[in-house]
């Protein structure tokens, strides 16, 4: 039987192999090759070699910069989204009326896309501004904080119930031993909560790590970059270069690459770091 | 022997698997052919229509069309600002559009590869003006299918009202008498000075610099100073244009620049937030007097909810920015519609885009729709005098358009190097309005941009 299941093995696997390919090993193939090349479309291809790379750094430095303010916005972003968000989760997993109320406010900003969010905080941040006498594209760091905001806003509910699903899943009898033992607030917090809870910071920091390096909806709406391009991320500045000089698609795509490359980096290594600190029950 | 097996199951799925897939599309393909040969011709053409705004008027006349000849136009329309996105994403693929528009040189260098040749279609035969065609390389690639112009444009009840005014400080009595920069600002300075008697809040309209609302200034202002310059150096447009420029009549840019943002509805500090909607809103419900846009606007000011404005009043004024010689200056009139036929398509496809064109630009029915439908005032032989739509602007345009002793300037901004340049442009623009930077950083900022915008797309 055994051996009838592995003769047959290829042929079961062959619609999802198709899928795969036609989906995923096809585009991405051809996306690497397109970098290579100067292109309009993907029929007229022409082949260049490391050109686009190297155009992609050397023509100006929005690239270079554009990748400082995405790791000072990621950094800000990720540590400020997941202290929110557990010590919300935290508040929110004692006993008080309501809790589940407040789950649900905090979780909802999640479900609004992007572009909206980003329009409504663009309002929001400009007639705060307004009483200043400013609005949002007069400097790099209303933008830059703007967005921090934003993204705290949409990411910290989702976080949120991702901490509380964890805090849940505690041993009762561990922290019930613990107070036991006499141990305080604080203690039970950093000795036992906080390592228990170890694997949700992994996801956690994964889901706001790469969702803040891959910005780009709220970019888009909340600054387009203003003021000229300073608080531009690296994805907006990918989507610029496509499509804003002739000739220059290859480049765009060449930053998509090197793009692909740092965050699948940044994600690797993270997830080697975080997921040490995690403690099996 | 088990290796075996595998392979050969293997190669029988992929082999089946695929014979399906061929079958189904040869199949496909016969019943194609064999419709197109007894037809003898293409069934549809796609088109990619630029203008958001007209999208449900081209529906109707592909309506019309499949209903004389049979053929099926599909219309499609890219969203504001998007063209060559959509284009870029449709034209590789099956569905491809058979008509699309480039924007003039530099559209052209983009899409060559596209470009069919145009020059033995009809259509081009009947073109008023060969000049205005995209023709280079020894070939016509774009066919120019309206001519819009722009300028300022103002309610003359309110410039009346203000040349009635008892306190007016200027000499002016009319807006004829207005043929200078020099008399423009002494106007419009009073006019702001006396706004509350006048019933505005501002003469300009809001200067809408927000990024992606800011083409009015990066583009269509931005054209006057650099027209001259290249008139002076004799740089042509079409063949080479310019690698550098020195920004020349900067000064006359900041002239009338000043101008928009001083005598203005809003503070020049909120000029970031503002988009041309509001801008032209404001005109319409008479908050303000005049506004720099072209005719194309008209249709925008007239659907405005609670438009004061009466369509006898809209007028147009050219631009003055106080360049010497400016008395017999006209509008910017010209055109970024290019039409271009996919070059990729059969013969046949080609053929029959053409003839929709045609057909579109020289039949009674297709003119009616030019004219009354479309608003467009057509380069083409084939319409009288007569036929040119009847609303305000566009009136304005044939005006300026007809009367002897005034230089229009025609639209040099198809040659700016890049949508980039005109992007940093826009967003200096708009920290000289914040007060963040000072006017020659734009100048300088101008400068740099254009020369390296050219060297990044010469490669």
């Amino acid at each position: 039987m055994k051996n009838n299941l592995k003769k047959y093995f290829p042929i079961f696997v062959l619609p999802t192999f198709v899928a795969f390919c036609v989906s995923f090993i096809v585009p991405f193939i051809m996306g690497l090759y397109l970098s290579f090349t100067k292109f309009t479309t993907v029929e007229n291809a022409q082949w260049v070699g490391l050109e686009n790379y190297i155009k992609a750094f050397t023509a100006d430095d929005s690239f270079i910069h554009a990748l400082w303010f995405t790791v000072k916005f990621t950094v800000v972003s990720v540590i400020s989204v997941n202290i929110f968000a557990f010590f919300l989760a935290l508040l929110l997993t004692r006993k008080i009326k309501g809790t589940n109320t407040f789950r649900t406010i905090f979780f909802m900003p999640n479900l609004i896309g992007g572009i909206v969010l980003g329009y409504i905080w663009n309002l929001i941040i400009n007639g705060v501004l307004a009483f200043f006498g400013a609005d949002i594209t007069f400097d790099a760091k209303y933008g830059f904080w703007g967005l921090v905001i934003l993204m705290n806003w949409q990411m910290i509910g989702y976080m949120m119930v991702v901490y509380i699903a964890s805090l849940q899943n505690i041993p009762r009898e561990l922290l019930e031993a613990s107070q036991i033992d006499g141990a305080s607030p604080l203690q039970t917090l950093t000795y036992i909560k906080i390592p228990m809870v170890m694997p949700a910071v992994t996801i956690c920091t994964f889901l706001t790590l790469s969702n803040s390096f891959k910005l780009f909806d709220q970019n888009l709406a909340l600054t387009a970059g203003a003021p000229a391009n300073e608080t531009e991320m690296l994805a907006l500045n990918i989507f610029n270069t496509f499509y804003s000089r002739t000739g220059w698609q290859g480049v765009g795509q060449a930053k998509a690459v090197i793009f692909f490359i740092l965050v699948a980096l940044i994600a690797f290594i993270q997830l080697k770091i975080t997921s040490k600190r995690e403690v099996s029950e | 022997m088990k290796l075996f097996t595998k392979i050969i199951a293997c190669i029988t799925t992929f082999a089946i698997t695929a014979l399906s897939l061929c079958s189904c599309s040869t199949q496909k393909n016969n019943q194609n052919t064999q419709q197109s040969a007894q037809q003898g011709a293409v069934k549809e053409i796609r088109f990619l229509n630029f203008k958001p705004e007209i999208a449900t008027k081209y529906e109707q006349i592909a309506k019309v069309y499949e209903s004389e000849t049979g053929i099926k136009v599909t219309i499609e329309t890219a969203a504001n600002n998007t063209y060559e996105q959509t284009l870029s994403a449709k034209i590789s693929t099956s569905e491809a559009p058979a008509i699309f528009q480039i924007n003039g040189p530099t559209g052209y260098a983009n899409w060559k590869d596209y470009c069919a040749d145009l020059s033995d279609t009809e259509i081009y035969k009947h073109l008023t003006d060969k000049s205005m065609a995209v023709s280079t390389d020894g070939g016509v690639w774009g066919i120019p299918y309206v001519v819009e112009g722009y300028g300022i444009i103002y309610n003359s009840e309110i410039t009346d009202k203000y040349f009635k005014l008892e306190n007016k400080a200027t000499p002016y009595k009319s807006m004829d008498e207005i043929k200078s920069f020099k008399a423009l600002k002494a106007i419009c300075d009073d006019m702001q000075k006396n706004a509350s008697l006048l019933g505005i809040e501002g003469v300009f309209s809001s200067t809408s610099l927000k990024s992606g609302e800011d083409w009015r200034w990066q583009t269509h202002l931005a054209n006057i100073p650099i027209y001259y310059e290249f008139e002076k150096n004799g740089t042509d447009i079409w063949s080479k244009g310019a690698d550098e420029i020195k920004f020349e009549y900067q000064e006359n840019f900041k002239n009338i620049f000043d101008l928009y943002i001083t005598d203005s509805v809003s503070d020049r500090k909120t000029l970031g937030k503002k988009i041309v909607d509001e801008s032209m809103a404001e005109f319409a419900t008479g908050k303000s007097a005049m506004v720099q846009n072209g005719n194309w606007a008209y249709e925008q000011i007239s659907k405005v909810e609670g438009n004061t404005v009466d369509e006898d009043d809209i007028k147009f004024l050219p631009i003055y920015t106080g360049i010497e010689g400016e008395e017999n200056q006209g509008i910017c009139i010209g055109t970024e519609n290019f039409l271009a036929i996919n070059s990729k398509l059969s013969e046949a496809e080609q053929k029959a885009a053409a003839d929709f064109i045609y057909w579109l630009f020289s039949s009674e029915k297709g003119k009616d729709f030019v004219v009354d439908e479309l608003s467009f005032i057509a380069p083409f032989d084939t319409f009288t005098k007569d036929e040119t739509p009847d609303d305000p602007l566009a009136k304005e345009v044939v005006r300026y358009m007809n009367t002897d002793g005034i230089k229009n300037i025609p639209w040099s901004f198809t040659a700016f190097p890049s949508q980039k340049f005109k992007e940093t442009f826009g967003s200096a623009l708009l920290r000289y309005a914040q007060g963040t930077i000072t006017w020659n950083d734009v100048v300088a900022t101008v400068v740099n941009e254009w020369k390296t915008e050219r060297q990044a797309s010469e490669k």
